[in-house]
C-alpha cells in the first residue's frame, strides 16, 4: 500500500547501499552502518558505565568508613591505598573521573550516541546517516578519547583530580596537586577528541533529520525521540565548541605561559609570573557547555520515555505539540542559565538575578513535560514491560530531582546549599538516575530491534525494582545530609565533629549504593545472555507504530530490503477509533505510520 | 542505630530476593500466547501495577521517615540578620515543592496501578487539550513568579555590600590548606596587598609602603562583635576556595587575582548559640556517638576522641587539593567589649615589620 510512490521517490538513494561484500572488519569494526555503530556506542558506553559506577562504590566505601583500611582498596588502588587506606588525592581523582565518565562517556556518548545513531535513520525512514563515514569516524574518535581517559588512570602522579569541572588554578598548576600534571594533560586531550567526536556525530544527526526523512514524514509527524535527538544535537553543536575553547585556553595557560585564567598566584614558596587572568572567565566558559550538557544528557532520555510510554500505554502521547514546544523551550533556555552554577563565584550579583530568572523559567517547560507524561498514563491500557517501568521510574525521579532545582536555582537559597550534598542529591536524581533510566528503557525497548532477540522480562523486572529502591535509598536521604551543610568532595567528614551524627546516614547511603551497583549485574547478565541465547524476537514485539518495526528481521545495511515505506500519519495513533467506534484497523489497537488513512477515520491535525 | 539500619536493609533485600525467585519461577511458566514471548501479559501488568502502587506508598513512607528522622539535620536558626529571611524563603519553597511532589508522585503511581493493562481494555484516545495545557503552564508561572520575586528582593538585600552603616571591614585570606583573617585596625581600612609582597613574616602580602596597612592585624581565628555589620573581603593566594559559614547562611568563593565580598550582621553570640535547646541536644547526641566510638578506639589501642563543644566554623567548600576536607577556621561571635579585648592581643602589621627588622 502506497509503496509504489516510495519506490520512485527513493530510487536515487538506494544505489550503492545494497549487496556490497562485507568483511569481518567492515561489518563489526570499521562499520559504516548506523546500526552497528549504535551497538558499538552502546557497548563502549556500558563498559565505561561499569567503570564509573565501580568508582562511585569506592567513594561511598570511603565515606562510610573514612580512613579505614579495606582489602578492596588495596586490591584495586594499589599504591594509592597504602595499607588499604585510600589516599585523599585518589579520592578526589575518583570524584573527578567518575563525574567525567558518567556525564560524557556514558550519558552523552552512550545514551545519545547509541540511540541517535540507531533510531534516527530507522524512525525517519532513511537507509543510513547522511554520512556513514563521518559517523564511523565519530565513533572511533570517541573510542580513542575513552582509551586515553582510562589510560590516564595509570600515570605516575595520578589522573586528573580537580573535579569534573576542572576549575583553574587548581587544574592548571601541577604544584597545587599531583593530578594536575600529566593526568590533567591527558584529561584535556581526551576531552578535546571527545568534543570532535561529539560534533561530527551531532552534525550528522542534524543533517540526517533535516534531509533524509522519507516521503510524508513531515517534522510534525516525527516521533518525539527524533525531536529530542535533533534538538540535543543542535545544543551540542552550539555549546561543545565553547568547552573546546576553554580546554585550549587552559592548555595554553598550563603549557605555554599565557594568563587567561591565572593571576597573582603564590604557591610552594614562589610567585608565578601569571598576571591578569580570571578563573571566573573559565567558569563562564565551562558552564556555557556544562549546563546545556545537562539537557544533552536528559533530552534523549525524555525522548525515549515519550516513545516508550505512549507505546506501552496504548495511547497517544498527550500534547504532542506541547512536548515539542517544551523541548525547544528547554533547549533555548538551557543556553542562558549557566550562571546559576556561579551565584557565589564572585561575579556581579546583578547577573545572579538574571540567571535566577531564566533558571526558574526553565522549570515551566519541564513541568509541562511531567504533567503530560502523567496524563498519558491516565485511562491507558498500560503494558508493564521493563522499558515501561523504567520510563515511569524516570518520570518519578525527574520530578523528585527537578523540584529541588527550584531551591538551587534561586540565587538567595543557593548561598547556603551551594556545593553541599544537597546539590549532589539533586543532580544525581534529575540527570544521573533519570538519564540512566532513559538508557535502560531504550535498551529494553529496542533490544529486539538491535539483536533480533528478546531480553528476559523477569530479570528486567528484578533489575528495575532493585534499581528503583536503591536509587531513592541513596539519593533521597542525601538531601538531608546536604541540608546539614555537609560539603561535597570531602575525603572524610571526621574533621568536623558537627557532622558526626550524619555518619549513620552516610553508611546507609553506602549500603544502598553498593546494593544498587550489584543489582546492575542482573542487567549485564540479561543483556549478554540475550544477545546470544534470547528468544527470537517477533517483528513488532511491542505493537508499535514507528517505522523501525517495519524493516523485517533481516539486518542489512540499508535497513529496508525493499523500498522505503511512505508515511501517512503521526506515530501516535494508538487505540484510535473510527466513526463507528471500532479500532481503525479491526482487531488491532495501533495504526503504524506507513498505513494510509482508512475509511471512516478522522484525520487529526497534528 | 547503625545495627538497626543494617537489619532493615538486609530485610529489604531478603524480601527482594524472595520476590526475585518468585518472579523468575513465574517467568518460567509456559506462556499462554506462545507468540508473545517476553512481552508483558495480563499477569505481569497486574503484578507490576501493584508493585507500582506499593512503590508509591513506599516513597511516601520514605519522605515522611526522612523528614521526621532527619529533622535535627536541618541547620538551626540562622545566626545572622538576613538568615531569618533566608530560612523563611527556604521553608516556603520546601513546602511548595513537597506539595507538588506528593501530588504528582501520587498520581503517577496511582495511574500506573489503576490503568494497568488488561485484555480487552480500551485505552482512551486522548491526544491533547489546550485548556489543560494552559492550566498547567499557568500554575507554575504564577507560583514561580512569586518565588522569583521574593528571592530577587532578598538577593539584592544580601548582596548589597554598601558601607553606609559603618560595617567592620575584615579580610578573610585563603591558602592551601588554611585560613587567615586580617582586621583593618582603627582606620577600618585594609592596606593594599598582593602576593608579590609575601616575604618572611608578611605572609598575607600586605604592601609595606601603604600607611593604611600599618594598623592591620592578622589572626588565625575569626572574632566578630555581635550585631555589627561585617563586610568580608576575600582573597586567595593560590587556587579557588570557598568561604562557607553555614550558620550565618553565608558563602562566597575566594578567587586568586580578585577580591570578592560578602556582608552580613551576626546576631547571636557563640555562647548564646551553644546554649540553645537545639544545640545542647545536638551536641549531647554527638558526644554520645563520640563516646561509643572512643570505646571502640580504646579497645583497639587508639586514642579516644575529645568531647565536642560547638563553635561556629568557616569551612572550605570548593575543591582545592588533597586536604580540602580539613580546611577550617573557628569563628567566635562575642560582645563588643570581649571583641575589643581580644583584638588588642593581636599584633599589628607595623609591629610585625619592626620585629622582622630586629
Amino acid at each position: 500500500m502506497g509503496q509504489a510512490i516510495a519506490v520512485t521517490a527513493d530510487q536515487g538513494h538506494e544505489d550503492g547501499h545494497h549487496h556490497h561484500k562485507e568483511t569481518f572488519v567492515t561489518k563489526y569494526i570499521f562499520s559504516q552502518d548506523h546500526k552497528m555503530i549504535a551497538k558499538q556506542y552502546l557497548i563502549t558506553g556500558l563498559i565505561m558505565g561499569a567503570i564509573g559506577i565501580a568508582m562511585s562504590v569506592l567513594m561511598r566505601m570511603q565515606l562510610a568508613n573514612p580512613g579505614e583500611p579495606s582489602m578492596v582498596f588495596q586490591a584495586l588502588l594499589g599504591k594509592w591505598a597504602p595499607d588499604g587506606v585510600m589516599d585523599p588525592n585518589m579520592y578526589l581523582a575518583l570524584v573527578t573521573i567518575h563525574g567525567t565518565i558518567m556525564v560524557f562517556f556514558v550519558l552523552t556518548a552512550g545514551l545519545s550516541g547509541t540511540f541517535s545513531n540507531f533510531l534516527i535513520p530507522l524512525q525517519i525512514g532513511a537507509r543510513d546517516m547522511a554520512s556513514g563515514f563521518l559517523n564511523m569516524v565519530s565513533y572511533w574518535l570517541f573510542f580513542i578519547s575513552a582509551t586515553i581517559m582510562i589510560g590516564s588512570l595509570f600515570v605516575e602522579l595520578g589522573p586528573a583530580a580537580a573535579g569534573w569541572t576542572i576549575y583553574p588554578p587548581l587544574s592548571a598548576l601541577p604544584q597545587a596537586m599531583g593530578g594536575s600534571g600529566l593526568g590533567m594533560t591527558l584529561w584535556l586531550v581526551s576531552m578535546a577528541i571527545f568534543i570532535a567526536s561529539s560534533l561530527l556525530g551531532s552534525l550528522n544527526y542534524i543533517v540526517t533529520v533535516i534531509n533524509l526523512r522519507t516521503k510524508g514524514m513531515s517534522m510534525t509527524r516525527l516521533p518525539l525521540t527524533i525531536w529530542a535527538f535533533f534538538v540535543t544535537a543542535i545544543i551540542g553543536v552550539v555549546s561543545f565548541p565553547v568547552l573546546l575553547s576553554a580546554a585550549l585556553l587552559l592548555i595554553m595557560d598550563r603549557s605555554f605561559g599565557t594568563s587567561f585564567f591565572l593571576s597573582d598566584i603564590y604557591i610552594k614558596g614562589e610567585v608565578l609570573a601569571h598576571q591578569g587572568g580570571s578563573p571566573v572567565l573559565f567558569e563562564h566558559l565551562f558552564w556555557f557547555l556544562g549546563h546545556p550538557e545537562v539537557y544533552i544528557v536528559l533530552l534523549p532520555a525524555l525522548g525515549i520515555t515519550s516513545e516508550v510510554i505512549a507505546t506501552n500505554s496504548r495511547k497517544p502521547i498527550f500534547g504532542y505539540r506541547a512536548m515539542i514546544a517544551s523541548i525547544l523551550a528547554i533547549a533555548f533556555l538551557s543556553t542562558i542559565v549557566w550562571g546559576h552554577h556561579m551565584f557565589v563565584s564572585g561575579m556581579n550579583p546583578f547577573l545572579g538575578s538574571v540567571f535566577t530568572f531564566t533558571t526558574l523559567l526553565i522549570a515551566i517547560p519541564s513541568a509541562v513535560k511531567a504533567f503530560n507524561y502523567i496524563t498519558t498514563l491516565w485511562k491507558g491500557n498500560l503494558q508493564m514491560n521493563p522499558g515501561m517501568l523504567f520510563s515511569i521510574g524516570l518520570v518519578s525521579t525527574f520530578i523528585t530531582g527537578g523540584l529541588t532545582g527550584i531551591i538551587l536555582g534561586d540565587s538567595t537559597l543557593d548561598i547556603n546549599v551551594h556545593d553541599t550534598y544537597f546539590v549532589v542529591a539533586h543532580f544525581h536524581l534529575v540527570m544521573g538516575i533519570s538519564a540512566l533510566y532513559g538508557l535502560f528503557a531504550g535498551v529494553y525497548h529496542w533490544f529486539p530491534k538491535m539483536f533480533n532477540r528478546m531480553m528476559n522480562k523477569s530479570l528486567g523486572y528484578v533489575h528495575f525494582w532493585l534499581t528503583a529502591i536503591g536509587a531513592y535509598g541513596v539519593f533521597f536521604p542525601m538531601h538531608f545530609v546536604g541540608m546539614a551543610g555537609l560539603p561535597r568532595r570531602y575525603y572524610t567528614n571526621t574533621n568536623f565533629p558537627y557532622f558526626d551524627d550524619l555518619a549513620d546516614t552516610n553508611q546507609l547511603i553506602t549500603y544502598f549504593a553498593i546494593a544498587t551497583a550489584f543489582a546492575q549485574l542482573f542487567f549485564v547478565y540479561n543483556f549478554v545472555k540475550s544477545i546470544f541465547y534470547g528468544k527470537k524476537a517477533p517483528a513488532n514485539p511491542w505493537s508499535s507504530n514507528t517505522l523501525e518495526w517495519t524493516t523485517g528481521d533481516k539486518h542489512i545495511h540499508g535497513n529496508w530490503d525493499g523500498p522505503i515505506p511512505t508515511v501517512y500519519r503521526w506515530p501516535y495513533d494508538y487505540s484510535k477509533l473510527n466513526e463507528d467506534g471500532d479500532y481503525v484497523i479491526a482487531g488491532q489497537d495501533y495504526v503504524p505510520q506507513h498505513i494510509p488513512i482508512q475509511k471512516g477515520e478522522e484525520e487529526m491535525n497534528h | 542505630m547503625t545495627a538497626f539500619l543494617i537489619i532493615f536493609i538486609a530485610a529489604l533485600f531478603a524480601i527482594s530476593i524472595w520476590q526475585i525467585s518468585k518472579i523468575v519461577s513465574l517467568g518460567k511458566a509456559p506462556e499462554p500466547d506462545s507468540d508473545a514471548v517476553e512481552v508483558a501479559n495480563d499477569g505481569d501488568n497486574k503484578r507490576q501495577g501493584q508493585y507500582m502502587l506499593l512503590f508509591g506508598i513506599g516513597l511516601y513512607a520514605l519522605m515522611i521517615a526522612c523528614f521526621v528522622g532527619y529533622k535535627d539535620y536541618f541547620l538551626p536558626d540562622a545566626a545572622s540578620e538576613h538568615g531569618g529571611e533566608y530560612d523563611d524563603l527556604l521553608l516556603l519553597t520546601t513546602v511548595v515543592i513537597m506539595v507538588v511532589q506528593v501530588l504528582t508522585q501520587g498520581l503517577l503511581h496511582w495511574f500506573s496501578y489503576k490503568y494497568h493493562g488488561r485484555k480487552g481494555q480500551r485505552a482512551l484516545f486522548y491526544a491533547d487539550n489546550d485548556r489543560l495545557e494552559f492550566i498547567w503552564t499557568a500554575i507554575p508561572v504564577v507560583v514561580l513568579a512569586g518565588l522569583i520575586l521574593w528571592g530577587l528582593f532578598s538577593w539584592n538585600d544580601i548582596m548589597d555590600a554598601n558601607m553606609d552603616d559603618d560595617p567592620l571591614v575584615v579580610e578573610v585570606y585563603a591558602y592551601q590548606f588554611g585560613w587567615k583573617v586580617r582586621y583593618s585596625g582603627s582606620d577600618n581600612t585594609l592596606g593594599d596587598a598582593n602576593v608579590r609582597f609575601i616575604e618572611g613574616q608578611n605572609i598575607l602580602g600586605i604592601d609595606p609602603t601603604d600607611q593604611d596597612g600599618m594598623d592591620d592585624q592578622v589572626a588565625t581565628e575569626l572574632h566578630l562583635p555581635v550585631n555589627r555589620p561585617v563586610i568580608f573581603k576575600f582573597r586567595s593566594q593560590d587556587v579557588l576556595h570557598s568561604a562557607y559559614m553555614p550558620h550565618f547562611r553565608a558563602q562566597m568563593n575566594v578567587v586568586p587575582g580578585m577580591v570578592t565580598q560578602f556582608k552580613f550582621t551576626p546576631t547571636v553570640t557563640s555562647e548564646d548559640y551553644k546554649s540553645t535547646e537545639f544545640m545542647t541536644e545536638k551536641v549531647r547526641k554527638i558526644n554520645e556517638i563520640r563516646r561509643q566510638k572512643s570505646k571502640e578506639l580504646i579497645a583497639d589501642g587508639d586514642v579516644a576522641l575529645d568531647p565536642y563543644e560547638f563553635e561556629y566554623y568557616l569551612l572550605c567548600n570548593k575543591i582545592c587539593g588533597a586536604s580540602h576536607y580539613n580546611m577550617q577556621m573557628k569563628i567566635v561571635v562575642e560582645s563588643e567589649d570581649d571583641y575589643n579585648t581580644w583584638l588588642e592581643t593581636q599584633t599589628t602589621f607595623e609591629k610585625t615589620l619592626a620585629n622582622a627588622e630586629n
